[in-house]
């Protein structure tokens, strides 16, 4: 098969067609639908699994490129892999079906609309990460906002309409200007090709302003303190599977996005903002998680904490170092798993109890052994607690931010205190104490459904803490030409300064 | 020779407007004779016209031809053009045969002055002096205020014919003095001497001349600060003349501000670069900020095409080929999505009342999830959210506007552009988030075909864009 990843996207899409024709109002109908969207997302992963087999991780170059005529000759369909797209696609393919059977029983209303949103956005999601074209991605990138807009705004809280007015808005305005540096690069470089520009040498006070745009669109999307306030709304009010999608997968865009077009694309820029971006990191790693320790609700607590891991993200990228790159790629998929985990793992009791009040649970333990175990494996894998993958990604950015600069390695580093703190006691009020609540007293333990939910990503948890090479060995192999053309270019602009009279 | 045929060369490029104009005068004579029962048989014989005309267009080749004297002129720019506006004049026929039935006002002068309208429209756009562009202005426009207020018995709907023509006649009276002031300084009123006489620099009383004709074809495409009748008359005119409002004209106009001042005034492009800048900033910042408060939809839709003549606009600041060819695509991509828009404006109808306030459209998403979804893809392809239609229109213009290093032009229309998604999106909210009021009362087929069909055409055309720009770039190509 030559044309595996379109494949990849269109399966989704089939699926979403599918349900559109399945006959309404006939008895069986919700079941029936549930069961095609679970099974299109299962064969979509299948897929991602055999394009997968046949990825060598060994080479650096693209790979299953696919190509073919689009708008002009300058922009083509053009869709391909690396060792940092590839990880991301698994992930999206792999949550999928979680988010289905996540919404089982919990989605009653409208569910073949609902249904088709997260087909349509899964189809969206991968061409973002499978595009080699800049247009390309633009347009897969921004139109994931529609569905998304709909999944919180139909299905969402009692302030989902605000929230999903305030994620659109948000994440349009960083976008546009983005959409401004990418016609200006086209004009520049003549095509839209990425592998092409990522070679391209733009001038260096061009970079600075394509870096902005691009700055803008994922710094939003990522988000970076002080851009994050649209995600603990969008979050709180989006439903289970909608807040799991948003965490484990659209705020990796961002990251994704400044690894694949701003480091390789705008070398010097990016080696000038660094300690911007630094500034920044350690803006969403402190007080993110000063934030995350006063909140009473847990999906909002859950929300700050993902900005504050974001921070460590940003702050690898942009230390320019191994470790910090692939620290930060390992951090946005072992934050992927957890988050998405610790998203499910407040579904199951928002499910029962309808409040995610942090004071209105407490000893749950006693009624809920199973869920305290796993509850506790994501708690201390958000931790960073060596044995699970939240450490791994926590302490190679944090080591490559100390061979860039010990003092942000320090402040850095009370971050790892911080989000123990936050995490563990939000833990403790939740699951531990004693259960005195009478309205928790009968309070049943995880079913079979939720537990098929939660074991697999336990086990990954702790499968990626300890074989951490799974991951790295994958993206260390386009981390080294990324490091080295950073280098050249930015040695090259120091040689032409000193030259300069 | 004395053979009539040996003038043939002369007029055929026109052939396409003879056509519609004799069949014009043919038809106004039948309606004279059989009065308002020949209604429905002068709108099928109209709608062929125009079908003839457009086949006619089709056919016609698009290089470069002149006739009557220099006057007339036919390019691959105008085919383009006029190929959208007879499209646009064929859809409104289609679509407003319902709503005329249930106002009660088949009257056989509508289609006929929406033939004469187009006829002008066609003119204008194959203008190439300064008399014919001012004959094909008012012979459209004349046509426009009487449509207008063809609801007669209805106080908004005569409010906004007479405020139309009010300040359309003083937008024309400008134009006119813009004129003569350009014929005074240069001598000439053909596009091609005008631009001669110009190229060694202009004069201050030239650059006076040059801007009236500016200002009077803005109030033709309600850009701002010429806009103040957009609002009431979409509102007041009935829908289906709204839609045609929307459209038809304004692509007409467009197309006669882009051949004067590319053709007229390519000399003095920096300065008429600045007054477009002005006036595409303007209308593409009121356009985003007026409409949030709109509960009106025709109003809002007034608004949003206020905002969208701003984004043209940023197309022709470029001054280029492809922002011509910009221009070009967003003007046709428009046209689907505008009758789209209006066409599920259309349905709104409980009982062949019209609804017009947007809170009617509550939880339509579970009365008529078909038309909700039609709606929400063309208002989402207007707001320019890819990968719809409307983001590929707005990609062209500003994709000019950064070749010809308008940075700032582009930064604030793409901002703008975020401002009016909102009220876009209060429109999907409406419809998808809010609780369902009354069902409407099923529409006609005609409008629900030209929903459905604008829908799929916006959705669709990412797959394959090619074709239309490829169009567009080669209508530009002509004027340059």
């Amino acid at each position: 098969m030559h044309n595996l990843l379109s494949t990849l996207i269109l399966i989704p899409l089939i699926g979403a067609a599918f349900i559109l024709f399945v006959p309404k109002d006939r008895e069986g109908t919700l079941n029936n639908i549930r069961w095609i969207a679970l099974i299109t997302t299962l064969v979509t992963f299948a897929v991602s699994v055999l394009a997968w087999y046949r990825f060598d991780p060994t080479s650096p170059a693209f790979q299953l490129v696919e190509e073919g005529p689009w708008i002009s000759d300058a922009i083509r369909f053009k869709l391909g892999v690396d060792g940092y797209s590839m990880p991301f696609i698994l992930l999206s393919t792999f949550l999928m079906p979680f988010c289905i059977v996540a919404s089982w029983v919990s989605v009653e209303k409208r569910v073949a609309e609902y249904m088709i949103a997260f087909l349509v956005l899964e189809a969206l999601m991968i061409g973002v990460f499978a595009a080699l074209d800049l247009v390309l991605f633009y347009v897969f990138f921004e139109a994931g906002l529609i569905p998304m807009f709909l999944i919180i705004g139909v299905w969402g809280g009692k302030r989902r309409i605000y929230a999903s007015f305030k994620f659109f808005l948000y994440t349009l305005l960083g976008s546009v200007l983005m959409l401004v540096a990418i016609m200006t690069m086209y004009w520049t470089a003549g095509t839209t090709d990425i592998p092409t520009l990522m070679k391209f040498a733009f001038p260096a006070s061009m970079q600075k302003w394509l870096w902005i745009g691009f700055f803008a669109s994922f710094a939003v999307k990522m988000p970076m303190w002080p851009l994050h306030t649209w995600l603990p709304d969008a979050h709180v009010e989006a439903p289970t599977a909608g807040s799991v999608i948003l965490a484990a997968i659209l705020l990796k865009m961002g990251g994704y996005g400044f690894l694949r077009f701003s480091l390789p694309m705008f070398p010097i820029a990016s080696a000038e903002f660094a300690h911007f971006m630094f500034f920044l990191s350690l803006g969403a790693i402190i007080y993110t998680s000063l934030v995350a320790l006063v909140q009473e609700d847990v999906k909002k607590l859950i929300a700050y904490s993902s900005v504050a891991h974001m921070g460590y993200v940003t702050l690898g990228i942009f230390t320019l170092t191994e470790q910090g790159i692939e620290g930060a790629m390992f951090q946005m998929i072992s934050h992927g798993i957890i988050s998405a985990a610790l998203f499910l793992c407040v579904g199951v009791i928002y499910d029962r109890m309808h409040t995610r009040e942090i004071s209105a649970y407490g000893g749950l333990v006693h009624r809920m052994p199973l869920y305290a175990t796993v509850m506790l494996i994501f708690t201390m894998g958000n931790v960073g607690l060596p044995g699970t993958c939240g450490f791994i990604g926590e302490f190679l950015t944090l080591l490559g931010s100390r061979i860039a600069n010990s003092w942000v390695a320090l402040f850095a580093t009370t971050g790892v205190v911080l989000s123990a703190t936050y995490a563990l006691w939000m833990y403790a009020r939740v699951v531990l104490g004693k259960l005195v609540k009478p309205e928790l007293m009968t309070i049943k333990d995880i079913n079979l459904r939720e537990a098929t939910l939660l074991i697999p990503l336990a086990i990954l948890t702790i499968y990626f803490g300890f074989h951490a090479n799974a991951i790295l060995d994958v993206v260390s192999v386009p981390t080294e030409p990324l490091l080295a053309s950073i280098k050249a270019a930015v040695s090259s602009v120091k040689t032409a300064s000193l030259l300069a009279p | 020779m004395s053979s009539p045929l040996a003038a043939l060369p002369v007029i055929a490029p026109a052939i396409p407007e003879l056509f519609t104009g004799i069949g014009a005068l043919a038809l106004v004579l039948f309606g004279a004779v059989f009065g308002d029962k020949s209604y429905a048989f002068v709108r099928w014989l109209v709608m062929l016209v125009l079908a003839v005309a457009l086949i006619l267009v089709y056919l016609s080749s698009g290089t470069r031809v002149e006739a009557f004297g220099g006057a007339f002129i036919l390019d691959g720019f105008a085919r383009f053009m006029k190929i959208a506006v007879l499209w646009g004049s064929i859809i409104t026929l289609y679509i407003a045969d319902s709503y005329l039935k249930d106002t009660k006002r088949q009257a056989f002068e509508f289609p006929l002055l929406i033939l004469i309208a187009t006829l002008g429209m066609m003119l204008m756009i194959s203008a190439n002096d300064l008399i014919a562009l001012y004959l094909g202005l008012e012979l459209s426009s004349l046509s426009l205020y009487v449509i207008a207020s063809f609801d007669r018995d209805n106080v908004k709907s005569t409010e906004a014919g007479l405020k139309y023509f009010v300040l359309g006649a003083l937008s024309s009276g400008m134009l006119l003095y813009g004129a003569s002031l350009v014929y005074g300084m240069t001598g000439a009123v053909s596009f091609a001497a005008i631009a001669k006489s110009l190229s060694s620099g202009a004069s201050v009383v030239a650059i006076f001349g040059l801007v009236f004709i500016l200002a009077g074809l803005s109030f033709k495409i309600s850009a701002v600060p010429f806009h103040m009748w957009t609002p009431d008359v979409y509102e007041g005119a009935p829908t289906p003349v709204t839609a045609f409002f929307a459209v038809g004209p304004k692509i007409a106009a467009v197309a006669l501000l882009i051949r004067v001042i590319e053709q007229a005034f390519p000399g003095i492009e920096t300065q008429w670069q600045q007054v477009i800048v002005f006036i595409s900033i303007a209308s593409m910042g009121l356009g985003a900020f007026a409409a949030i408060g709109q509960k009106n939809i025709k109003r809002l839709l007034a608004y949003s095409s206020i905002g969208h003549i701003g984004y043209v606009l940023v197309g022709i600041a470029a001054g280029s080929p492809e922002g011509v060819a910009g221009v070009a695509t967003y003007l046709a991509i428009y046209l689907v999505t505008s009758f789209g828009a209006f066409a599920c404006v259309l349905a709104m109808n409980r009982n062949g009342r019209y609804l017009e306030d947007i809170n009617e459209l509550a939880g339509l998403s579970r009365t008529n999830p078909a038309l909700a979804f039609a709606f929400a893809m063309l208002m989402f392809s207007l707001a320019g959210v890819p990968p719809l239609a409307g983001f590929f229109a707005k990609w062209y213009v500003f994709l000019a506007a950064v070749n010809a290093k308008l940075y700032p032009l582009a930064v604030i229309g793409v901002v703008t552009s975020v401002v009016g998604a909102y009220y876009y999106l209060r429109i999907v909210k409406i419809i998808y988030f809010d609780e369902p009021r009354e069902a409407f009362t099923p529409a006609p087929v005609a409008i629900r075909f030209v929903a459905s069909v604008a829908a799929i055409l916006v959705l669709a055309f990412v797959l394959a864009p090619a074709p239309l720009v490829n169009a567009a770039s080669l209508a530009a190509k002509s004027l340059f």
